[in-house]
């Protein structure tokens, strides 16, 4: 038994450990449910923290393995919401199955953002680090403005779309409005279960653990540690970049769509740039590259505000400086000599107390 | 009329854009960072002329002057605290470290003055023109502004030309460890980037402001990414691409706005940026840098 597990090699031994650890902390969740000592508060809590930390996974392959900033994340998952919300309303009575409807809504908004993350990629990524975070925050930032002002309705004759507003749609009596601008999607079935989004997680995590160790998530690492070496060694840059890009853009949209079945109206201008730091603030919090971080960082920082209710005010304060004081702590070099001499230092009293032993 | 008045007021707000975008463009040609937090000074500019004016009430004159000041220092500050252990940092850090500084002023502002919007006063003594028997009026700040703007341009220009210090600007944008080798100090040249680039953005916050009225912890961070999107636009590190970039940018604003559609404005300007950087990254006046391995 024991041989058996020490075969297993490191990686998988790591995502073992995060998968395990999901479904226990699923489990407590589910009992305290059960047996009724979960907070309403923290009931409500449960989703979105499923969906806050498919955010950050995704964005993490992106920031983490790719080594490209993109602070657009949050139009994705916006696309991901519109686009299941507006399935969902136009089935609910076609399709009375809520499993099957629901599983429908996840494919076409990871679908649908999944596209547009080819496409903005194809566009942005021949673009250079500062250069693409700019324009992933100006296509993220186009995204909002344009579903801001969309308005679609159907009737008999189909969908009508208009910029303007809804009496220009020119619907029949009879006709719905599904999307009304500023005001959003509203009514959309509350599908989204804690289970559900548990396994959405879970699957999200293991797609991205499967592409991080395969051949493809290495031509990935490679191209965030040097890209001009990756391409004098014959990957194809492009391709990985956008596969990378357009893999997150999906697995964001599958987070928006659990968001708009968990929420009563969805509205665009909650996907602005603000939601795109925040993600980023799990991502560098838990560790860039490091999935089960983005995991805890983005669970810890949704609960921890709620609970903290005194640390309200002042958490976008403590987001910022947790992300200047984390990337000062990673490369300021005042700060890895001071890393590098207490690791010293450690590593001495260990050998003295080892000494000391014998 | 409609027309002209639409670009006279296009070519205002570019010159306020073009302005900020100074500091944006500076701090890229020499730095080779974009300095996120630059629309949150202007901001905090914005805010320190509110307290002196409206509740000190103090002179217009000298509360920009006392604005200029603390933005200087409040450059000078980050760049020592944030951007300065970082130099050799992965441009990844360094942008994720001006995000954060950028939203530690903004939440700071917060804080300190809540988040329902001020009523700027304008700092700008100067009455509308009216031409044309009032068929065409021009408001004061336009007035003020696209002067200025052309002064603090020229001035610019002449500064980095011909001073001492302006010229090893031009050394350490073109070449770091040759120009230390030439006997320029490094970090003082960028810390005086930043300290130009911040007194500046106090003057374009007066203006700005002064034109707009509404002032609120997240009124600078638009108007900033959008004066990085004008640097980029006239090619980032050049101070008449700037300009020209600002101008440009702030009409094609006003004129979408008005006759295509007023929400969408934002994102045609953003439009424009991935536009722009597709066709010709390099901008209008912008200079091709090569890639080294």
């Amino acid at each position: 038994m024991k041989s058996k597990m020490l075969k297993i090699n490191k990686s998988a031994r790591s995502s073992i450990i995060t998968v395990g650890m999901i479904l226990i902390a699923y489990i407590i969740c589910q009992a305290l449910i059960v047996t009724g000592n979960m907070s309403n508060l923290l009931q409500n809590l449960l989703v979105s923290m499923c969906y806050y930390a498919i955010m950050a996974v995704s964005l993490n392959l992106t920031v983490g393995f790719l080594g490209q900033l993109s602070l657009g994340h949050a139009g994705f998952m916006c696309l991901g919401a519109f686009a299941g919300a507006i399935f969902s309303k136009c089935t609910v009575n076609a399709i009375q199955n809520t499993f099957i409807r629901f599983t429908l809504a996840i494919l076409l908004g990871a679908v649908v953002a999944g596209l547009f993350g080819i496409f903005i990629g194809t566009v942005v990524l021949r673009l250079r680090g500062d250069y693409l975070a700019i324009v992933t925050l100006a296509f993220g930032e186009i995204i909002k403005n344009v579903l801001n002002v969309l308005y679609i309705g159907y009737d008999s004759k189909g969908i009508h779309l208009s910029m303007k507003d809804a009496i220009s749609l020119n619907l029949e009596d009879g006709g719905i409005v599904l999307v009304k601008g500023a005001q959003g999607i509203s009514g959309t079935p509350r599908d989204a279960t804690f289970t559900v989004s548990v396994i959405l997680l879970l699957i999200t995590y293991l797609i991205i653990v499967n592409l991080v160790n395969s051949r493809s998530g290495r031509a990935i690492m490679a191209i965030r540690d040097n890209s001009i070496a990756a391409e004098s060694v014959g990957i194809n840059i492009t391709k990985y970049k956008i596969l990378a890009f357009s893999i997150s853009a999906a697995l964001a949209g599958i987070a928006g769509v659990l968001y708009s079945h968990n929420i009563a109206t969805v509205q665009s201008s909650k996907f602005g740039y603000n939601l795109s730091i925040m993600i980023l603030v799990f991502v560098v919090l838990g560790g860039m590259g490091n999935l089960r971080g983005s995991i805890i960082s983005a669970v810890l920082l949704t609960l921890l505000p709620e609970y903290l209710r005194f640390l309200r005010d002042y958490r976008m304060l403590i987001y910022s400086i947790v992300l200047i004081v984390m990337m000062l702590y990673n490369w300021a070099p005042a700060c890895v000599a001071w890393r590098n001499k207490l690791s010293s230092n450690l590593a001495a009293m260990l050998k003295k107390s080892k000494k000391e032993e014998l | 009329m409609n027309f002209l008045t639409h670009l006279l007021n296009g070519i205002s707000l570019g010159s306020v854009y073009s302005i900020i975008a100074l500091g944006y463009t500076m701090v890229y040609g020499i730095a080779k960072m974009i300095n996120f937090a630059h629309g949150d000074v202007i901001m905090v500019g914005g805010f320190i002329i509110f307290t002196l004016m409206s509740t000190l009430g103090l002179n217009p004159f000298f509360s920009v002057l006392a604005a200029m000041i603390v933005c200087t220092l409040l450059g000078m500050t980050i760049e020592r605290i944030a951007y300065k252990p970082l130099r050799k940092a992965p441009s990844l850090a360094v942008l994720i470290t001006a995000i954060g500084v950028s939203y530690l002023l903004q939440n700071l502002a917060l804080l300190i003055y809540g988040a329902e919007s001020k009523s700027f006063t304008s700092v700008i003594p100067v009455k509308a023109l009216s031409l044309f028997d009032g068929r065409l009026s021009i408001s004061g700040e336009t007035l003020v502004t696209i002067p200025l703007c052309i002064v603090i341009m020229i001035g610019l220009n002449f500064f980095i030309k011909k001073s001492k210090t302006g010229r090893g600007m031009i050394a350490v944008s073109e070449d770091k460890e040759a120009a230390v080798l030439m006997g320029v100090n490094v970090n003082k040249t960028i810390a005086i980037t930043f300290a130009i680039g911040s007194a500046i953005a106090a003057i374009g916050s007066a203006l700005m402001f002064s034109a707009y009225h509404n002032l609120s912890p997240t009124s600078g961070a638009m108007p900033g990414i959008k004066a990085f999107v004008a640097a980029v636009f006239g090619g980032i590190g050049s101070i008449p691409g700037a300009m020209i970039g600002g101008i440009l940018l702030g009409v094609i604003e006003i004129l979408s706005r008005a006759y295509i559609s007023t929400q969408l404005g934002d994102a045609i300007v953003f439009l424009i940026l991935i536009v722009v950087l597709l066709v010709k990254p390099t901008g209008i006046l912008g200079r091709k840098i090569q890639e080294k391995v």
